[in-house]
């Protein structure tokens, strides 16, 4: 173990910790501000209590997600001090960017929206969490527009003489292929957790209280099907593209995903299989013909470039060293990325089918299944980020820097391992503070957050 | 002006917001356990800020990010260069921002009890902890040739870092108190009167020395320190004849003048060398290329005065004063 170790660790950990909160937080905000428009429209008081209700559990996730972020921000400076002084000029920028664009128009349109209630006319405070809604999908365009450059580096040159890159086209960092095109992805997948979320929640409710409410939840539960279902097709498709551009850009990436270790035309895709990472070669391989061939080129024949053989090419290319990637890592997270994502969005399209015209499940164990779905949508994201930032090893940026060379010279392997210790155990316990609350809240139900409103009467606000 | 100097002005102004604005919500959450003594007292400071401090942590988010991306060496030196102190802040904001979220979730004393630490001590680690870090950014760091920080964490605690450290608090805590004088109501505006006053006792002294020692070790900022110190008393005397909104814009106004002595202290090196005073970070070898700055400005020009706009609209919405009854 030395400091190179522990800081991956940290911000392997940390990335994931803050992306279990950050999806929720991007679709949930355009639920919450849907839900206030249909009241705002309607007048009905159904709408009004359901807002309340998903606003507080929006509130107690949008918190974790803010503060995780900030660790974000500071990780980079903190632990990789070399990858910031050599890509701060292009990276930095969107980061910059982020913070001026949507993180402002974010945080203080929630406050306005939490404590405006009974202060801004109806109108305003509506437009005011569409406001935050609006910051929060943007955020996510910036950060990973960042990513993307450095899975894709466009729009940059080296300066010889600083040894650092150096923008020389936003317009090409933020129209980056990669970069709208994991946008569309992960949107799409945060609307597949969020529409989960409502389904989850609305499910439980129907399933263990049957009070008054239970008209207002199966129309949540309806609409959260729906946004699961639409989001879904969009993942599946923003999928195809981002296998596609992999194949392109990351090949290495996409052999190591898919343990398809030689050169090949035309290729399956393995379904199952058990390799022999030493001997580069798979002992067992389940495949179906020609899939990957189609996935990746769009042909059913074409060419898929294989680890062993990109291997040497990248030696040629880059000189010695090794460029492949953790690939049991990579294959299985692959697989359970697709595997639970689509398992999530096949729960939204069975339930819209049982739920159809006015129709409840009436057995225990759908609303059982409803409620897992969720988890496998997170954890679906979870496998696609470790995807994602495992498969561009041995880089920090592709072809341009290692990760080995990224790390901060000056800090420490104590230092690296207290920040991780401490993370580690904060996390830990505001995990278990944070799923308590939500729990409370989901139990203690609509009636708890929204006193008997007549229409036109003030509401009061949320208090801290 | 180059746009190297013009993106080292912006961040000051970044820092400036963020110290100004957060600076009295950090205040009040210092104060929380004195001049909020009961549940009602601590609601009422807790909602006096509570419209406003996300927004508020955004200045140093900004800040934080504009430093990336304009000065890419200059962040990555300092993050990792004061590692720890670095940490304990970004923890200390963790705690916060969960516990103004959470602490009014479950309605249980023990709960809340155990928030309020957090806020206190999420509001005091990072008020002192960037006074310090400020101070050893002026001081000057074990820096060398490979621009690489070695200080070890004594070096970051010498007597003037330390100062540097309890000026930031106590100047907080004061801004804070004034604050909560201007926003608040009942009691609690009384109990924020005389915090008011005893913090002033070791603010104007601390916060003397400390720009005293910069001015004297920096060569320059005398103006900006002598007005920083005229305005803080100048915010007791109308504190004392409950001018509140004019003692509160001339700490404001204090914070300014400080920061503008830190800033005009640090250029152009942004990160002096103890080792030898030509391996400093400047200015001039920390930024960007000049097409990233264009663009920074750019973006900046347009979108920071419309930030500016909404916020204060925020501040305007949220401007009658807060006051929470026993129940």
């Amino acid at each position: 173990m030395d400091a190179l170790d522990l800081a991956r660790w940290q911000f392997g950990i940390t990335t994931i910790y803050h992306f279990l909160f950050v999806p929720l937080t991007i679709g949930l905000s355009v639920v919450v501000a849907s839900l206030q428009t249909a009241w705002h429209r309607t007048g009905r008081t159904e709408y009004l209590r359901a807002t309340r209700f998903f606003g507080k559990l929006f509130l107690i996730n949008f918190a974790m997600g803010v503060v995780t972020g900030i660790v974000q921000e500071f990780q980079f400076g903190m632990n990789w001090s070399a990858y910031s002084t050599f890509v701060g000029d292009v990276f930095g920028a969107p980061l910059a960017l982020e913070a001026l664009l949507a993180f402002f128009l974010e945080s203080t349109f929630i406050g306005l929206w939490i404590f405006g209630w009974d202060r801004l006319p109806k109108r305003v405070h509506l437009a005011t969490i569409w406001a935050a809604a609006i910051g929060s999908n943007l955020s996510a365009y910036f950060i990973l527009a960042a990513n993307a450059w450095m899975r894709h580096p466009v729009g940059f040159e080296v300066n010889p003489e600083t040894g650092r890159a150096q923008l020389t086209d936003i317009g090409a960092v933020l129209t980056n292929p990669q970069a709208w095109s994991t946008y569309t992805h992960v949107l799409g997948a945060s609307f597949v957790v969020a529409g989960l979320f409502v389904v989850a929640v609305s499910a439980y409710r129907l399933w263990k209280h049957h009070d008054q409410d239970s008209g207002m939840f199966r129309r949540t539960l309806r609409a959260g099907l729906l946004t699961t279902v639409v989001a879904g097709v969009v993942v599946v498709a923003s999928g195809d593209h981002q296998a596609k551009l992999m194949a392109q850009d990351e090949p290495m990436k996409l052999a190591a995903a898919e343990a398809l270790w030689r050169t090949e035309a035309p290729t399956g895709f393995s379904l199952f299989a058990v390799g022999d990472v030493e001997g580069s070669r798979n002992v067992v391989n389940v495949q179906v013909p020609y899939v990957l061939s189609f996935l990746a080129t769009g042909e059913i024949t074409g060419e898929v470039e294989g680890i062993v053989d990109l291997q040497e090419r990248f030696e040629q290319q880059f000189g010695p060293g090794d460029y492949v990637p953790n690939v049991p890592v990579l294959y299985w997270a692959f697989r359970l990325m697709m595997g639970l994502g689509g398992a999530a969005i096949g729960v939204g399209v069975l339930g819209l089918w049982l739920t159809r015209r006015g129709r409840l499940p009436r057995a225990g164990w759908m609303y059982g299944v409803a409620m897992l779905a969720l988890p496998a949508a997170l954890a679906a994201n979870i496998a696609g980020w470790i995807l994602t930032e495992i498969g561009r090893q041995p880089w920090t940026v592709v072809g341009q820097l290692l990760t080995a060379a990224s790390v901060s010279p000056g800090v420490s392997l104590g230092e690296v391992a207290f920040s991780l210790t401490v993370f580690t155990l904060l996390y830990g316990a505001l995990a278990v503070v944070e799923a308590r609350l939500l729990w409370r809240y989901v139990q203690a139900g609509p009636g708890h957050v929204t006193p008997t409103v007549e229409p036109g009467a003030r509401v009061p606000a949320f208090t801290y | 002006m180059d746009l190297a100097t013009v993106w080292f002005l912006a961040i000051a102004l970044l820092w400036t917001g963020y110290l100004v604005l957060e600076g009295f919500d950090f205040g009040v959450g210092m104060l929380l356990p004195s001049v909020g003594r009961d549940e009602p007292g601590r609601r009422t400071m807790i909602n006096a800020i509570g419209p406003v401090w996300d927004g508020n942590e955004v200045w140093l988010i900004t800040a934080i990010g504009a430093m990336f991306a304009a000065f890419p060496a200059w962040y990555a030196a300092v993050l990792s260069g004061f590692y720890l102190p670095v940490l304990l802040v970004v923890v200390a904001l963790v705690f916060r921002g969960v516990a103004f979220e959470y602490r009014g979730k479950i309605d249980s004393p023990a709960w809340r009890r155990r928030w309020d630490a957090a806020i206190v001590g999420g509001s005091l680690v990072p008020a002192f902890g960037w006074g310090l870090v400020f101070a050893n950014m002026l001081r000057g760091v074990e820096i060398g040739a490979d621009g690489v920080v070695r200080s070890s964490l004594p070096d970051l605690l010498s007597p003037y870092a330390l100062l540097g450290g309890l000026a930031t608090t106590a100047l907080f805590v004061l801004h804070g108190a004034l604050f909560l004088g201007l926003k608040t109501d009942g009691p609690v505006r009384q109990r924020a009167r005389a915090a008011a006053r005893r913090a002033a006792f070791v603010a104007v002294p601390v916060v003397g020395g400390f720009l005293a020692w910069t001015v004297h070790d920096r060569g320059t900022g005398v103006v900006a320190a002598v007005a920083a110190v005229v305005l803080l008393l100048a915010a007791v005397g109308c504190a004392a004849r409950r001018r509140e909104g004019w003692a509160f814009a001339a700490t404001a106004t204090a914070v300014v003048a400080v920061s503008v002595v830190v800033f005009t202290g640090l250029h152009p090196e942004l990160l002096p060398s103890l080792v030898d005073p030509a391996y400093a970070l400047t200015v001039a070898d920390a930024s960007s290329a000049p097409y990233t700055l264009g663009i920074l400005s750019a973006v900046a020009a347009v979108f920071l005065p419309l930030v500016i706009g909404y916020q204060a609209w925020s501040y305007w919405v949220f401007r009658k004063r807060v006051h929470v009854e026993a129940a």
